[in-house]
């Protein structure tokens, strides 16, 4: 019994130990950590990356989910070369937690790499009729959205409600009153962008809050849906980090995403790029009340408000959802 | 017998039998505390971290609370209904006889063979949205109670099934022809007998029922105060970075799941006493 | 004979409207456009290589918990020590907690910011979010089945034989494998059978360790959530079949091995 319970624990030992070795990465390999919704647009990316001089033979790991799940992931101790989150604030968490270097920002693009709006999802022949955000607290409109305190793109939703009523001249009572309504008829919070439009797409809601690259990514998946974008809505940025002492193929491949054949790419995805060169290409519609969450205060501000987990008013909201 | 015709083959000098066992022994309680008992203990640990005021503060919150109490009101109902059905379905495999009786039983094992996230998959393809009869769940806490009675099918059936089968029928007989009616005779002899067993497996079941994860987290939608189980909030507390949180939730729900199990054990005894 | 039928009745039909119709559903959308597709499905190389870590990790795990399965089995019921009560508790903890739970308690101890984390990460040693706390975690969920399958047979069986063989000159290895486990070997069958079957569908705590590396980490059940948030219905419902059909397989060789007194 003795020398067999000793094999078994040897055994079970090396097999840990090899695992785990083999996991460690050395130069010439990236990990990307994502949000859960550029999936598609990575599986283009990486080839044509690969195919520059820079890319050769660089091999990649990735990780797609919830912008804030990944992000508390690597706060974890999730191995990540380049984080790709849905909102900044995602890698303010990194920063705090002296993964990422604080000047991550410092460059043209203050670390933004794409762009995209939020959208409302509709299904086929729009039923209700649904055109604006007033039209979202109608009785009986089902609202689909993600959890805001785990997706970054609820989080994106929010904002733009909130900020299309304050563009339309209402006070900041009445836009957090608005908020309050709107989330009763929320019918679904999944944990992040991907699992909400699963759950729109699978029949459920009437109008789901969305970003525009997600819409489309729908409908180029056959899915019966379409989008329109209401007349007033908020500009979303989605930041790309390298992480501290990540692989020098890292950088390269941040360049690469910022590059116009990247960009090219993202844009044939449904996001809007942000080399001014590439949006030319596209033609992405402009909205007349576009605004953007530098108007609303920035995330930093906006963050502690409405999305810290106790005393945020997202959270008071979400309490008095249970009533 | 083969094996004492065995034992007199060996030759050699006697030795005391436990020269080499305590080696064993002492190695598989280090397994033993290394995967089950370490974690745990950093578990409670952490769950402590912030003293009891932080504890009762993680669980004290209101979703907490609301996910804590949907999570044991739907335990107790499937556990009930478990009772009843599970009890059937044993009387029907042990005491009825019908074409294709083996594969009933075979597939009475099916739900803890599949893996929980195949078997949330498959009620969401019938009770779901897409649904091809027309019944949807998803979304309810009805889609809960779903969820957790498809998983916890087998505890109850596995441990009525072979007391049904040592049951004595000459007394169910005997009461028979002596006049009672069938619902008598179940109800006086059969069923005294039954309920230790019963028990067993409603206890195994409530214990499943209160961490189901995978299968309630396809067809619920998670809805904060109204379809969240607690499984579903330690995992968004998880990755929400509030791992202390998620850690005094999990400590109290595991001290919930060993109180009851306690209790219905002492249940059970008392039954097996005061039963036949 | 209206009850007999009445009974058949209900708890069939309790089976089939719980049971039988959602899993026959998704067999049958599985296989409504062909076998193709749902073969090429299962094929990819992320579902292969899903399917692949999964018997890996089963492959480590129910060994591990065979060995030490029945060496637990042993020390409870024929040695006395202290705290012998409370290592039958530890072995049944598992059942009673969530798997989410276990997840969570991994991360607390492995994670960068666990007990283990800084040591681990100075020595660049991964074991959140990468194969070895998988491993732990499915260890962990699946350790009770082959005690508990063992110890009650070796109750039963009591000392006697080994008595015997001792007394004939027997060393206790030798009275180990030519007396005990032969006598325990369809309990330890039994307890294997239901261990590799937890080992295969487990979900909760992998989920939460995983990290989700595409092609990396993803264990078979990891993927059929992947491929139903992917919007690839066809890609999630075919591996569900090739797990329904391991756990098939599984359920025969459960009936198989069952202690004969529990069904007829």
């Amino acid at each position: 019994m003795k020398a067999i319970s000793v094999i078994a624990a040897a055994g079970v030992a090396a097999g840990l130990l090899l695992t785990s070795a083999g996991a460690a990465t050395k130069g010439g390999s990236i990990s990307l950590v994502a949000y859960s919704t550029p999936k598609d647009a990575y599986a283009q990316l990486i080839p044509a990356f690969q195919k520059t001089k820079a890319g050769k033979g660089v091999s990649f790991t990735q990780s797609y989910g919830a912008s804030g799940d990944q992000a508390q992931a690597v706060v974890n101790g999730l191995h990540a070369d380049v984080v790709a989150f849905s909102l900044e604030p995602d890698v303010t968490t990194l920063v705090k937690a002296h993964l990422v270097s604080p000047s991550w920002n410092r460059n043209r693009w203050h670390g933004m790499v794409t762009r995209s709006v939020v959208v409302f999802v509709l299904r086929n022949g729009n039923p209700k009729h649904i055109r604006d955000w007033s039209d979202l607290v109608k009785p009986g409109v089902q609202v689909v959205t993600p959890n805001p305190f785990t997706s970054g793109g609820a989080r994106w939703n929010v904002m733009a409600a909130y900020g299309a009523l304050r563009r339309e001249g209402k006070s900041d009572k009445q836009a957090i009153a608005y908020l309050n309504k709107l989330f009763h008829h929320v019918v679904s919070q999944d944990k992040s962008a991907r699992e909400a439009l699963q759950t729109f797409l699978s029949g459920r809601g009437d109008v789901m809050l969305a970003y525009e690259n997600e819409a489309i990514l729908a409908q180029r998946k056959n899915q019966p849906v379409y989008y329109l974008i209401p007349k007033s809505t908020i500009r979303i940025e989605n930041p790309v980090a390298v992480t501290t002492g990540a692989s020098p193929a890292a950088r390269a491949f941040v360049a690469f995403l910022h590059s116009a054949k990247g960009q090219t790419i993202f844009g044939r995805n449904g996001y809007r790029p942000v080399l001014r060169s590439v949006v030319k290409k596209f033609d992405y519609p402009v909205r007349p009340w576009l605004f953007t969450i530098q108007k609303l205060g920035g995330w930093a501000k906006v963050e502690k408000r409405f999305f810290d987990p106790k005393s945020g008013i997202m959270a008071k909201i979400e309490a008095g959802l249970g009533k | 017998m083969a094996s004492n015709a065995a034992a007199a083959a060996v030759v050699g000098s006697p030795r005391p039998l436990r020269v080499r066992a305590p080696v064993a022994q002492g190695l598989a309680t280090m397994y033993l505390g290394f995967v089950v008992l370490l974690p745990l203990a950093a578990l409670v640990w952490r769950s402590t971290r912030a003293g009891g005021h932080g504890f009762w503060a993680a669980v004290s919150a209101p979703e907490a609370v609301a996910a804590l109490r949907l999570t044991l009101v739907a335990a107790v109902i499937v556990a009930a209904i478990n009772a009843v059905m599970g009890t059937v379905l044993a009387w029907v495999l042990v005491r009825d006889r019908f074409v294709g009786q083996g594969v009933v039983n075979a597939l009475i094992d099916l739900p803890f063979a599949l893996p929980t996230i195949v078997a949330g998959l498959t009620l969401v393809a019938l009770y779901g949205p897409r649904s091809p009869v027309g019944v949807s769940v998803a979304f309810t806490r009805g889609a809960v109670v779903l969820a957790l009675l498809f998983v916890t099918l087998p505890f109850v059936v596995r441990t009525v099934q072979p007391t049904l089968l040592e049951l004595d029928v000459e007394m169910e007989e005997a009461a028979a022809s002596l006049g009672a009616g069938r619902l008598t005779v179940f109800r006086r002899i059969v069923l005294p007998n039954l309920v230790p067993a019963i028990l067993s497996g409603v206890a195994l079941a409530y214990a499943r029922a209160i961490g189901e994860f995978g299968s309630v987290v396809l067809i619920t939608g998670n809805l904060p105060f109204k379809t969240e189980v607690s499984s579903v909030y330690i995992y968004g507390q998880i990755q929400s970075g509030a791992p202390g949180t998620a850690a005094a939730v999990s400590v109290l729900l595991l001290a919930i799941s060993l109180a009851v199990l306690l209790l219905i054990g002492a249940v059970r005894r008392w039954a097996w006493r005061h039963g036949s | 004979m209206a009850a007999r039928y009445g009974l058949r009745v209900v708890g069939l039909g309790y089976l089939a409207v719980l049971l039988v119709a959602p899993v026959g559903l998704v067999f049958w959308r599985t296989f409504e456009h062909g076998f193709s597709p749902a073969w090429h499905a299962v094929t990819t190389h992320d579902a292969r290589h899903a399917f692949w870590l999964t018997i890996l990790i089963a492959l480590i795990a129910v060994p591990a918990n065979t060995v030490f399965g029945v060496a637990l089995a042993l020390a409870i019921v024929r040695r006395r020590f202290p705290g012998k009560g409370l290592v039958n508790a530890v072995v049944d903890l598992p059942l009673a907690l969530s798997p989410v739970v276990v997840g969570l308690a991994l991360l607390l101890l492995y994670g960068r910011l666990g007990w283990f984390g800084p040591f681990l990460e100075r020595h660049a040693i991964h074991v959140v979010y990468a194969l070895p706390s998988m491993i732990l975690a499915t260890i962990f969920v699946s350790l009770p089945f082959v005690v508990r399958e063992v110890v009650p047979v070796l109750r039963e069986i009591g000392t006697e034989q080994e008595q015997a063989a001792s007394t004939l000159g027997a060393s206790s290895f030798q009275t180990l494998v030519r007396i005990t486990l032969p006598a325990i070997r369809w309990a330890i069958a039994y307890g294997v059978v239901l261990t590799t079957a937890r080992c295969l569908g487990e979900f909760g705590a992998v989920s939460v360790v995983s990290g989700h590396l595409v092609g990396r980490t993803e264990t078979a059940t990891l993927y059929v959530q992947d491929q139903f948030e992917g919007f690839d219905l066809t890609g999630a419902y075919a591996a569900s079949v090739l797990l329904a059909l391991i756990a098939i397989g599984t359920l025969v060789a459960m009936n198989a091995f069952r202690p004969k007194e529990e069904t007829r």
